[in-house]
């Protein structure tokens, strides 16, 4: 009987002005409001993009501001040319890659035994991981501790401490409890299969969704990371690209700023060809993840809703 | 523990009797719970092999800090570590309560965060709102698509752009303050423009993510709620006054309080990559602080201390807020 009502013509009624005039208002109000995130989002990231095959002179003269101009890839031929980069690119894919599959494999594990309400001390184990959300020893007392384990100045220390993170580990156990019926482990027990039998011939097969979200979160992650490196890492041949990155972008960027002004033709050259390499190493560095982000994100959203409104 | 245990019970022993049939010399069945416990320890020995991993991570990462921050309390070395080195009790708080850093930081890490908190909190929470009102469904999806395209950029490189884009002489954003009419600002020297950029930015960046959230929220919400009200010609303001906002306000009570309880903590990397010399009189906060007098000056001791009074002030924030917010409105992180 309701759905018959929309399809009824409204009953025309005098309404006061502004109680007429508030739907269409609203319209303009949001069609207007999300134009304007829209381009405050995309027109930085594009500018980005055409300013690194643009001609660097023009780019500062504030010249380039639709189209590339003077186009050149003067900036990418330096980057693919430069050992640095082309080191920390490999190192970052190595510990993307070595952090994301211990980490998926850490989590997955052990979400699983949390998630069997038939183990003994679960409670008492998921109560020592939940008190870590709460309670932290410090970065100065974390550094001890990886100095004290032999691992600074090597990838484990980029790689391990944060492995665990208790958040994902929340997640990966509320997809285990929702979606791994008891019945199910019941039946295949009374086939004979043990718990790993079980966990890796029928559980891993049927959480294919949560495996592919837990990889995604943690290569965006691990790509991302720099701070451990900084911390933990001296040896500047196993930086990462962000900590590559870091130093050209930012910390060469404060110490010409206050040189700026200073007219010697040969600085300014050098400024201008700096500026367009780190226009091109944005774009590179950020790239991998943006090809990715659209396959990614059917996960991320499921992510972070499971995350947030499970808890 | 033992409350910790019987709370399986139930469960874990309907277990036991299934699986008591099946061997056909089975033990007889377990009178003693003190047996029984151990039977069903003993039964998931795989389960424990499946956690060790992840514990074993929690207990050196986690857990050894945890017992090394006594080191607040001790004058740390080396040879003697953590638990052998000499006590100095509340030392190195006085210290740091009495230096003149002190007032500084406090205030720069509280101003950075309640402010950052107060600014970015609602935005998130609009758009969704908004783009909830859309009707198309794949517009929608583009639109929050795009929105959040730039959690996945790194902090690194968001810090990089700013300094680039608000560069004085040749960034795009002075280029327009020109063109309009206006002094060029040199934005990453000025102490004051530190907080509007560092906020800014962080919107830019995480307000599309934290959308998703809310949106999810506002699905979840009954339609015919909306249909009701629109028959009684309720306008789209009334609706999302009346229905939507009220709809997901356990939602954003829970993100509240987790965002109060990380108040502290938030953000201090992007921080102290968005520090320059001339900056520092407002972005010097207590833990860029303890990473350079900690680890880049040594002082280990004295640095954790401080790291240590900034979690417990942490701590009393998350605890204070999920009480007042207990109180007012029943929905709670624990």
């Amino acid at each position: 009987m309701t759905t018959s009502a929309p399809a009824l013509p409204r009953p025309r009624r005098a309404e006061p002005l502004h109680r007429r005039l508030a739907d269409p208002l609203f319209a303009v109000i949001t069609y207007g409001l999300i134009a304007v995130a829209i381009l405050v989002i995309v027109y930085p990231l594009y500018f980005i993009v055409i300013a690194s095959i643009s001609d660097p002179t023009l780019v500062q003269q504030g010249k380039v501001f639709l189209f590339p101009r003077g186009l050149t890839v003067d900036g990418y031929a330096t980057i693919f040319g430069t050992s640095t980069i082309v080191r920390g690119f490999a190192n970052s894919v190595l510990y993307t890659v070595v952090g994301t599959a211990i980490s998926v494999t850490m989590i997955l594990c052990g979400a699983y035994a949390l998630a069997r309400k038939d183990m003994p001390g679960r409670s008492l184990f998921m109560i020592l991981f939940v008190v870590t959300m709460f309670f932290d020893g410090g970065m100065i007392a974390r550094y001890l501790v990886v100095k004290e384990l032999g691992m600074l100045d090597t990838m484990w220390a980029v790689v391990l401490p944060g492995a665990v993170g208790v958040w994902n580990l929340i997640i990966a156990r509320t997809f285990f409890e929702q979606s791994i019926s008891p019945e199910l482990r019941e039946a295949a027990q009374l086939d004979g299969a043990s718990d790993f039998r079980f966990f890796f011939s029928i559980v891993l097969p049927l959480s294919k969704s949560l495996i592919t979200l837990m990889a995604m979160i943690h290569i965006v992650a691990n790509w991302n990371a720099f701070f451990d490196a900084m911390i933990y890492l001296s040896d500047e041949s196993k930086y990462p690209l962000q900590l590559v990155l870091r130093n050209v972008l930012i910390q060469s960027q404060a110490s010409t700023a206050g040189m700026d002004m200073a007219s010697m033709e040969s600085t300014a050259q050098a400024q201008k060809m700096g500026e367009l390499l780190k226009y091109s190493m944005i774009v590179v560095s950020t790239v991998p993840l943006l090809i990715a982000f659209p396959f990614l994100q059917r996960h991320f959203v499921k992510g972070a809703t499971l995350g947030a409104l499970k808890s | 523990m033992p409350s910790t245990l019987t709370g399986s019970e139930p469960v874990a022993s309907a277990g036991v009797d299934d699986d008591a049939p099946a061997p056909s010399p089975s033990p007889p069945p377990p009178h003693r719970p003190r047996a029984a416990l151990l039977h069903r320890v003993l039964n998931a020995w795989q389960l424990y092999v499946l956690l060790a991993p992840a514990l074993a991570s929690l207990l050196v990462f986690k857990y050894w800090p945890m017992y090394g921050a006594q080191i607040a309390f001790r004058d740390y070395n080396p040879v003697d570590g953590f638990f052998w080195s000499p006590w100095v009790g509340l030392e190195h708080f006085r210290a740091f309560v009495t230096s003149f850093q002190f007032e500084r930081l406090v205030a720069n890490t509280l101003t950075i965060n309640v402010v950052g908190l107060l600014v970015a909190f609602p935005v998130p929470i609009i758009l969704a709102l908004i783009v909830n009102q859309l009707p198309s469904e794949r517009f929608k999806r583009l639109t929050q698509t795009i929105l959040y395209a730039p959690s996945f950029i790194s902090v690194v490189v968001v810090v990089g752009m700013i300094h680039l884009l608000f560069s004085p002489s040749s960034g795009m954003v002075n280029h327009a303050i020109t063109l309009l009419g206006g002094e060029p600002i040199f934005f990453m020297g000025a102490p004051e423009w530190f907080r509007p950029l560092y906020i800014g930015s962080d919107v830019w960046q995480n307000a599309g993510f934290s959308m998703i959230i809310y949106l999810a929220a506002l699905t979840a919400i009954d339609p015919s709620l909306h249909e009701a009200a629109r028959m009684d010609g309720a306008n789209r303001f009334q609706r999302i006054r009346h229905i939507d906002i009220p709809g997901i306000l356990p939602v954003i009570v829970i993100l509240f309080i987790l965002a109060v309880g990380n108040i502290f903590n938030l953000g201090f990397e992007k921080v102290y990559l968005m520090q320059t010399d001339l900056n520092l009189p407002t972005s010097e906060v207590i833990n860029t602080y303890v990473y350079k007098t900690g680890l880049q000056g040594a002082q280990f001791s004295y640095s954790a201390a401080i790291g240590l009074f900034n979690s417990v002030l942490n701590l009393a924030l998350l605890v204070t807020f999920n009480q007042v917010a207990k109180k007012a409105n029943q929905s709670s992180l624990w």
